[in-house]
């Protein structure tokens, strides 16, 4: 039977210094994967910034795993120590977690189902790791579908954009202004303009910042992070913007320590501030959801990776299950040759009756046996029923 | 045969007020299993109207408590168009408990049985009732929707820290679906007014306490109307106003049909 490997490291296992040095962008990750691949394996290898695994499928897993191992010592010498090894269940129920974001920093965090489905299409897949990989990427989706494990912000950033798409829907064409430029405003600037926003003026200097009123009767989104040690932006000076703004509603997100914005920004009409207190608390809130989600998520991964199991253990019995059908109906085909004599008083009609007939009572005597091996298989004594089924029907040497 | 279609309409109905309810205390199957049974019941309240309409031989909506059978059937078919999408599910908190309550109380009045042909011609019923009530219908989903324009709003002033938990409608949608249901509603009021106004005159007929909130009505979703397209009104006042005219809908509904029927 082929079995499935997993060697690698994670966020879990290895510190960042570690990490980097197994880090790999797409076309290596391909190279490596088509390289351990080279002996008739199969392999996939998920490289992102917390994880880099490789996934062998081979008939002996002692030398994949080593093939592996060894693949992954050659970037980084120092990363073995570091490594870990799963086997057939454990390494696809690992997989299965991944892909749900369950063993990512941040539970449910949704960029990794789109990375292992890229790892997966660049992969040198074959039965086994295809099949892996499409349940792994369908429990990940279901994981998504069916709990509420990603749908809450899990960073200030995004709860920034979240908060903009609660007050304005689409965010196409809504237009940013940012007061001063932090790391954190940047990043909260980036997401919102990858779902749609525009920046319309970045005001850093204070004079720039002297010269934004025009620009608050225009803009929908405003961003401040400046480290000016008093109030950027007053309630009066909103207030005023406002009567241009014709009722159209304003978000505010006061990123600075101290605060940029007046707090009185936000008892104005059509106005919604939000300062970085509140954002913290949002996210504290949505990860503790999070983690609240995650054993749903679970459950849902743990049968998702038994179904494959189940599947992967039947692989055992399969060879047997043919031969056992193959000679069945070698037999059932050998007696009808031996009736021809009678038969061939029969006409079209009632010969295609007796074939069905036939054909029926070979499948309803093997249905039960075949369902039996299947269950066995899963139950570990899969092989034990195959060569009984050997010994019982006589089937040849040759499929052994 | 509209005793067995009633009675599971209307416990699916409830069905759905409860699980919306849950949905909202803890989002997912309870709304999944709400939305089913706004679906399964509305189908049911179908097959009453038409069963209805069937042994009565023409619309059956010449009383009141038909009428209002009528009204909560359109209510639910209005929130059905959006209400199967998961950030309007809070929606139904508010439609499914009056549709409850509403089609109870046309039951009560005798609405919903059969044997109650009216005297009116089924053109008119059609034109006059049915245009009216479908307004009405929209004006109710709009100050649904508006409710909850004021309550999102609220939430977003006060920041509670457990505010993107649920997923919601945008402020912007709400406000622009509140608009488009009343930019479809006034104009059904406006025809199915003038024909029952026409009817009026011909007769010689003198006007009733109903005739004269309803025109009060189309007044306040008129001004509602003009305000929001030329007048720049937007957001929270806009929704404050649709709420006032859902009270004017509420008093033509339930306090002054008496004086229309009879």
């Amino acid at each position: 039977m082929i079995r499935l490997v997993l060697v690698g490291t994670s966020h879990h296992h290895a510190p960042v210094e570690l990490r980097e040095q197994i880090a790999l962008d797409r076309d290596q990750a391909q190279a490596l994967a088509a390289r351990l691949a080279e002996d008739g394996r199969e392999a996939v290898c998920v490289s992102t910034c917390n994880r880099t695994e490789l996934y062998v499928a081979a008939p002996d897993a002692g030398e994949a795993e080593r093939a592996a191992a060894a693949a992954l010592a050659s970037l980084g010498p120092e990363i073995e120590p570091v490594l870990y090894r799963l086997r057939d269940r454990a390494a696809a129920h690992h997989l299965f977690r991944v892909a749900a974001g369950l063993d990512s920093l941040v539970p449910g965090e949704g960029e990794i189902l789109g990375q292992v489905r890229v790892a997966h299409e660049l992969g040198t897949t074959g039965p086994l790791l295809d099949r892996v990989f499409r349940q792994a990427l369908h429990a990940g989706r279901k994981v998504r579908a069916q709990t509420a494990i990603g749908e809450s912000p899990a960073s200030v950033s995004a709860a920034a954009a979240a908060l903009a798409e609660q007050v304005f829907g689409s965010l196409e064409e809504r237009s940013i202004l940012l007061l001063g430029a932090g790391k954190v405003s940047e990043q909260a600037a980036r997401n919102l303009r990858s779902r749609g926003a525009e920046i319309a003026l970045v005001a850093n200097s204070k004079t720039e910042r002297e010269q934004i009123h025009e620009q608050l009767a225009e803009v929908d989104v405003v961003i401040a992070s400046t480290n000016a040690p008093g109030l950027v932006l007053e309630a009066a000076t909103v207030a005023e913007a406002l009567r241009a703004r014709r009722g159209r509603r304003l978000l505010l997100i006061d990123l600075a320590v101290p605060r940029d914005l007046d707090s009185a920004i936000g008892e104005l009409d059509g106005c919604y501030l939000f300062d970085i207190d509140d954002l913290e608390q949002i996210v504290v809130e949505t990860l503790s959801l999070r983690r609240r989600e995650a054993d749903r998520a679970e459950a849902i991964v743990a049968a998702e990776a038994e179904k494959f199991h189940e599947w992967h253990a039947s692989l055992d019995v399969v060879p047997a299950i043919a031969s056992l059908r193959a000679r069945a109906e070698e037999i059932r085909e050998a007696e009808l040759q031996k009736a021809e004599s009678l038969l061939g008083r029969l006409d079209e009609s009632q010969r295609r009756a007796v074939e069905a007939v036939t054909a029926q009572i070979v499948n309803k005597l093997l249905h039960l046996p075949t369902v039996r091996m299947k269950q066995a298989a899963a139950a570990a004594d899969g092989v034990l029923y195959a060569e009984a089924v050997r010994h019982l029907f006589g089937l040849g040497e040759d499929e052994r | 045969m509209a005793e067995l279609l009633f009675w599971p309409a209307l416990l699916l109905y409830g069905e759905a007020a409860v699980g919306y309810f849950g949905d909202m205390r803890h989002p997912g199957r309870a709304g999944r299993v709400a939305t089913w049974g706004v679906r399964l019941g509305w189908l049911l309240q179908t097959a009453l109207l038409g069963v209805q309409a069937a042994r009565d031989d023409g619309f059956p909506w010449g009383t009141w408590a038909s009428s209002l059978d009528l009204f909560v059937w359109l209510v639910v078919s209005a929130y059905l168009i959006w209400g199967c999408r998961r950030p309007y599910r809070l929606l139904g908190l508010i439609v499914m408990p009056l549709a409850v309550a509403l089609l109870a109380v046309a039951r009560a009045g005798g609405g919903t049985g059969v044997g109650s042909a009216s005297h009116y011609s089924n053109l008119f019923l059609v034109v006059h009732v049915g245009l009216v009530l479908a307004a009405f219908a929209g004006f109710t989903l709009a100050a649904a929707l508006s409710g909850l324009y004021v309550w999102e709003e609220r939430r977003l002033q006060t920041r509670p820290a457990t505010i993107l938990r649920r997923q919601m409608p945008a402020l912007a949608t709400l406000d622009s679906l509140a608009l488009r249901t009343v930019a479809w509603s006034v104009p059904l009021l406006t025809l199915g007014a003038a024909v029952g106004l026409g009817r009026l005159v011909a007769r010689g007929d003198r006007l009733d306490a109903l005739i004269a909130v309803t025109a009060a009505t189309w007044l306040v979703w008129c001004a509602y109307l003009g305000l929001r397209l030329f007048g720049g009104w937007t957001g929270r006042r806009a929704a404050y106003l649709a709420l006032a005219g859902f009270a004017l809908v509420v008093v033509v509904r339930l306090a002054l049909p008496a004086t229309h029927f009879a």
